[in-house]
């Protein structure tokens, strides 16, 4: 794809991010989130977190299964979203469920799993965003911060064990959630896996008398 | 199916009707595939609301068990309702149970007592005069509402059933009719739902059948024709669409109770210091406010509920 294409693209991938949010927005104008609000917010912004945790983490089995390599220029906005709506997900949190009850959130994070599971998948977040620039990457070298960005399976393990762990009992959307990342994981294992293998035969067979 | 529709529908009925609820579900498309589209993976479901008016008014008497505090919404009461026979999802029951069939019923009354029986609901329904509850309910999810209910006293019921001397509980089935409803096709609970009271519970005053709210008919997603209130306990033993009441020597086993014992309990009274094992039960939003307001122990109906627990320990009969 052509330079100019793909800024246009960037452009319109940057405003299609921004639906839910424009969602939440103009439906809290209009009165039109339901009996709870504050239910839908919560929900709607860590969704949509995990959303773009997941597609973030498609970007490279995409490019290339499809051979497209110009895919990987979206993903840091993509993964910058992700981050973008963990943030209001986490303030909705301490600000409209807790209303900085600080006592209370510090007891939240320590006895339930499911919080303490959000939370960590949110901290993981934050070193990725903080070096999510061109100069970091420089500074860091590519492999060290190919390393440190592997963060993001974790993260993302995390946000989908939070979900699993918060609902009542119909957990069929987060196995969902669930099975696409376990798909995600897998294809970096065989990405990494199978050639490893295939070195380690090469080598044994070329060493063998 | 016939609805009958009253000639005098209120003004607020009609601003009722034109809400509607929009949801939005997030669905992760064909996983992968889907993925370079962002915007691609909102769908937005509409929903209409349930049709307000479509309900016959009630003739009752106020009761002075009432509480004067402000009463949630019609549209919040009758839209947002966690009725797992009918869809998981909060707003599913008001679309899912439109075409709920509430005649012609009975209700089946079997276990300890004289004679077995089947009352039908209109006989049900004169068992006693029907008075307003208005009553606050607290979800075991951490949310409150206030609900003009309109019922008869459960003891009347039980009154009419004569269970014997050998009956220490009760019983009650929701209906368990999959084409009906569309919810009991899923594995999410055992169905038929079931809940239980002891008796003396039972035959508390405050504990009522509740057949309608906001001075009308029940609506169905709100568990039409004839549904439990008991107001000190979580939500979730206020059994709906109720067929079958059985007295039994035995406490029985409740529904949420087969499916994780170690987080709902048979008596799931409201209890701000015994926490879910997963949440806090501290607090609660109250619908229609923005700020958390405490629990109360037993739902603030401790003065008139609290000896029936008298030396019991709370946190083990949680």
């Amino acid at each position: 794809m052509r330079n100019r294409g793909i800024v246009l693209l960037k452009v319109a991938v940057f405003l299609g991010c921004l639906g839910p949010l424009a969602y939440l927005l103009w439906g809290y104008h209009a009165d039109d989130l339901g009996a709870n609000p504050i239910e839908v917010i919560t929900h709607t912004t860590g969704r949509t977190t995990l959303v773009f945790l997941l597609i973030t983490l498609s970007i490279t089995p995409l490019r290339s299964l499809s051979r497209q390599p110009w895919l990987i220029r979206l993903r840091r906005m993509l993964g910058l979203f992700a981050f973008f709506y963990g943030c209001l997900h986490f303030t909705t949190y301490i600000w409209l469920d807790q209303f900085f009850d600080w006592a209370n959130m510090v007891k939240d994070v320590q006895k339930r799993p499911f919080i303490t599971a959000g939370f960590t998948g949110f901290v993981l977040m934050i070193p990725l965003a903080l070096t999510s620039t061109g100069w970091a990457v420089r500074k860091l070298g590519g492999k060290r911060w190919q390393w440190l960005h592997r963060l993001i399976y974790l993260s993302a393990t995390a946000g989908v064990i939070h979900f699993l762990w918060l609902v009542k009992k119909d957990i069929s959307e987060p196995l969902i959630y669930a099975g696409v990342l376990a798909l995600l994981l897998l294809y970096r294992i065989g990405a990494w896996g199978i050639p490893a293998l295939k070195a380690r035969r090469a080598r044994l067979t070329e060493s063998a008398p | 199916m016939l609805i009958k529709k009253p000639e005098d529908i209120r003004s607020s009925e009609i601003t009722d009707q034109k809400l509607y609820l929009n949801r939005r579900k997030f669905i992760l498309g064909a996983s992968v595939a889907g993925a370079a589209l962002a915007a691609g993976v909102l769908v937005r479901e509409l929903s209409s609301p349930a049709p307000a008016g479509a309900n016959a008014k009630l003739g009752f008497s106020k009761s002075p068990l009432s509480t004067s505090e402000k009463q949630t919404p019609f549209k919040d009461i009758t839209n947002y309702n966690n009725y797992y026979e009918f869809g998981t999802d909060k707003y599913s029951p008001a679309a899912e149970a439109k075409n709920f069939r509430t005649r012609p019923w009975t209700v089946k009354v079997e276990g300890e007592v004289k004679k077995p029986k089947i009352l039908d609901i209109d006989a049900i329904l004169k068992l006693a005069p029907l008075e307003e509850r208005v009553y606050r309910l607290r979800c075991v999810e951490g949310w409150s509402m206030v609900i003009p209910w309109v019922g008869f006293p459960l003891s009347a019921f039980i009154n009419a059933c004569e269970p014997t001397a050998k009956a220490k509980y009760l019983e009650l089935t929701t209906l368990h009719d999959p084409k009906q409803m569309p919810g009991q096709n899923s594995g999410v609970l055992d169905w038929p739902y079931v809940e239980g009271l002891r008796m003396d519970e039972a035959m508390h005053p405050l504990a009522i059948l509740a057949v309608g709210l906001y001075g009308e008919t029940l609506p169905n997603q709100d568990g039409a024709p004839l549904r439990l209130v008991v107001p000190w306990k979580y939500g979730f033993k206020s059994v709906k669409a109720i067929v079958k009441a059985r007295f039994t020597e035995k406490q029985p086993v409740n529904t949420w109770n087969i499916a994780a014992p170690s987080e709902y309990g048979f008596y799931s009274n409201v209890n701000p210091q015994v926490d879910h094992p997963r949440w806090s039960q501290a607090k609660e939003r109250r619908i229609g406010e923005f700020f958390k307001r405490d629990t109360l122990m037993f739902n603030g109906y401790g003065d008139q509920v609290a000896r029936l627990y008298a030396g019991m320990d709370l946190r083990k009969n949680f």
